[in-house]
């Protein structure tokens, strides 16, 4: 279990996250929302140790982040950023193979083997696994990445807005994977989004943010509806039930 | 391309090498091993080709851990002012000691090829305008202010021809005990691949090799340190040699990839080739005299550098 204990970090005198405490749940897909500039992408760095906190701390199992040993916690948890922009040549199976990393520091066992190839099959790139990643197109990259994070097996992933540049069939694609590797893998997913309606789609729980601190916090119910959403964004969000989705119209909100 | 076909071009090269020079030797001569030819074959054409693989595979490994690192494609020794940071340490070892040692240059040297990196990777991390073309620049830049604080000081000490000295990479004066240096980077290579997964993990950013579980900052001082101790074994031995390990590393890297457990053989071979041909052609064009190799590499590196820049701009990104 993941543990958020008052963190707090600031740039100059400008907190960015403030005295933010919170639990994970496990098995669940919990996602971050919030304005710009809310914190969201900070408070994950320190929940996966990128960055440092100035105070608070992170609990996994009981245990301070900081005091884990740095290749054990690279079985626990993982976290994938703006991945995109990465510009080394590598292929697709050298990718993923590198997410046994903390395991065989490089030399993959058959067992290694064994994991980066069920992760290639359940992220469909057994076409293009000796392709190299800047022959890909967005989606294709972004499932790399994912496969590698499957094969790294953490219990714990972490993901910074992974459906940045992605068009929708691919943003639905990730999230429906994301989904199936909580109900069929046992995974947690702690997840950054940007888009509203992807969170109330797909997620257990919503974890709202507004200038550092946590706002909203709860079953993803309890968080899309009318006030809530005023209270989180300052917009007038009309919600709309749709085949079951609970949809956020706010393309033309008056504030 | 193949490992076997670059080692048989290596093998090759090397045999000419051995047989090319101002005075005639020919293979049957060895069989004498009394004989002038024989005694000239041991004591300056052995030395200089290990002298040239040696250069070769170091200046290419260092560029390939440089531009791992650092995660450009244009950072290398040269270009990131490695080499002359590596002469000022020269230089200031000459003039705080009036007749300074070996060891003293090599030890001012290595740290000032150490620092001197060092120092540029932080400008690096600190300048937010990050197109791969303008990195090299500042590079140059940087190395050629260093470069002239050296020249300053080497000026004011009467000490130009000295350091010019080092600033010529060259074959020329090899012999048997003036090149034994460039062995240290034997070592050095091997840790090179023996690292070589942590440095590919390293390349991929410090985000990525965190969550990895990699202790970056250890893994890219190990990388540094490295690239240090391979340039100042050369500068000292051989002098400047440009634009090598940054051709080298970028050709492999365009048919390989830039995984470097794989692309760790063919580099070292790839630079033992490119720098055995660039040798040969500066001994051959003004026969019987030569062309420093540093200039045969700088106007064929210069060359390919150019096409890599225009043609390389999207792969480099």
């Amino acid at each position: 279990m993941i543990e958020i204990k008052g963190l707090t970090k600031k740039y100059g005198n400008k907190p960015v996250v403030s005295d933010v405490s919170l639990t994970i749940r496990p098995h669940a897909i919990t996602s971050f929302i919030g304005p710009n500039g809310a914190g969201k992408s900070t408070l994950l760095s320190m929940v996966s140790r990128l960055i440092d906190a100035d105070t608070g701390e992170v609990l996994l199992d009981n245990k301070n982040v900081k005091s884990w040993k740095s290749s054990e916690l690279a079985k626990r948890v993982s976290i994938l950023k703006q991945s995109n922009f990465l510009n080394v040549r590598l292929t697709v199976r050298e990718l993923v193979s590198f997410g046994r990393y903390p395991y065989s520091k490089g030399r993959l066992t058959p067992e290694d083997e064994q994991y980066v190839e069920k992760a290639i099959e359940y992220m469909n790139l057994k076409e293009i696994e000796d392709k190299y990643l800047d022959q890909l197109s967005g989606g294709q990259r972004q499932r790399a990445f994912i496969a590698m994070v499957i094969a790294q097996d953490t219990d714990y992933i972490l993901l910074d807005e992974p459906l940045n540049n992605l068009d929708m069939k691919h943003s639905v694609q990730i999230m429906k994977i994301l989904r199936q590797l909580v109900d069929e893998l046992g995974k947690t997913v702690v997840i950054v989004l940007h888009d509203i309606n992807f969170a109330s789609v797909y997620s257990d729980y919503i974890v709202a943010l507004k200038n550092g601190k946590v706002v909203k916090n709860g079953p993803t119910d309890e968080i899309i509806n009318s006030e809530a959403l005023r209270e989180i964004y300052d917009m007038n969000i009309p919600v709309q039930e749709q085949n079951g989705c609970r949809i956020c119209v706010y393309f033309n909100s008056h504030t | 391309m193949r490992l076997w076909v670059l080692i048989l071009a290596a093998i090759i090269l090397s045999f000419i090498s051995l047989f090319i020079g101002a005075i005639d030797i020919k293979p049957a001569d060895l069989l004498d091993w009394d004989s002038q030819q024989a005694q000239i074959f041991l004591i300056s054409r052995v030395p200089r080709l290990l002298a040239i693989i040696l250069a070769g595979a170091g200046m290419s490994i260092a560029g390939l851990i440089m531009q791992s690192l650092s995660r450009n494609k244009f950072v290398s020794p040269t270009t990131a002012g490695t080499l002359d940071a590596a002469k000022l340490g020269i230089l200031i070892s000459i003039l705080l000691f009036s007749q300074a040692a070996y060891m003293q240059k090599i030890i001012f040297s290595f740290v000032f090829a150490f620092a001197g990196t060092i120092l540029f990777m932080q400008i690096l991390d600190r300048i937010k305008f990050k197109d791969p073309v303008f990195v090299p620049l500042i590079g140059i830049m940087y190395g050629n202010i260093l470069s002239s604080i050296t020249t300053f000081f080497a000026y004011e000490g009467d000490l130009i021809q000295n350091i010019n000295t080092w600033l010529m990479g060259s074959f020329m004066l090899i012999i048997s005990g003036r090149y034994e240096l460039l062995y240290v980077s034997v070592p050095a290579i091997i840790l090179a691949y023996l690292y070589a997964n942590k440095f590919t993990v390293a390349g991929m950013g410090e985000d990525f090799a965190k969550n990895l579980g990699l202790s970056y900052k250890a893994v890219l001082n190990l990388g540094l340190i490295l690239v240090a101790i391979i340039s100042t074994t050369v500068v000292l031995t051989v002098g400047v040699i440009p634009y090598l390990g940054l051709i080298v590393p970028n050709i492999v890297s365009i048919y390989m990839g830039d995984n470097l457990r794989k692309t760790i053989p063919h580099t070292i071979v790839l630079g033992v080739v490119f720098l055995l041909i660039c040798d040969i052609i500066g001994r051959v064009v003004v026969y019987p005299y030569e062309i420093p190799v540093n200039v045969t590499v700088a106007v064929i590196g210069s060359l390919l550098f150019l096409i890599m820049l225009f043609r390389g701009r999207a792969y480099a990104k």
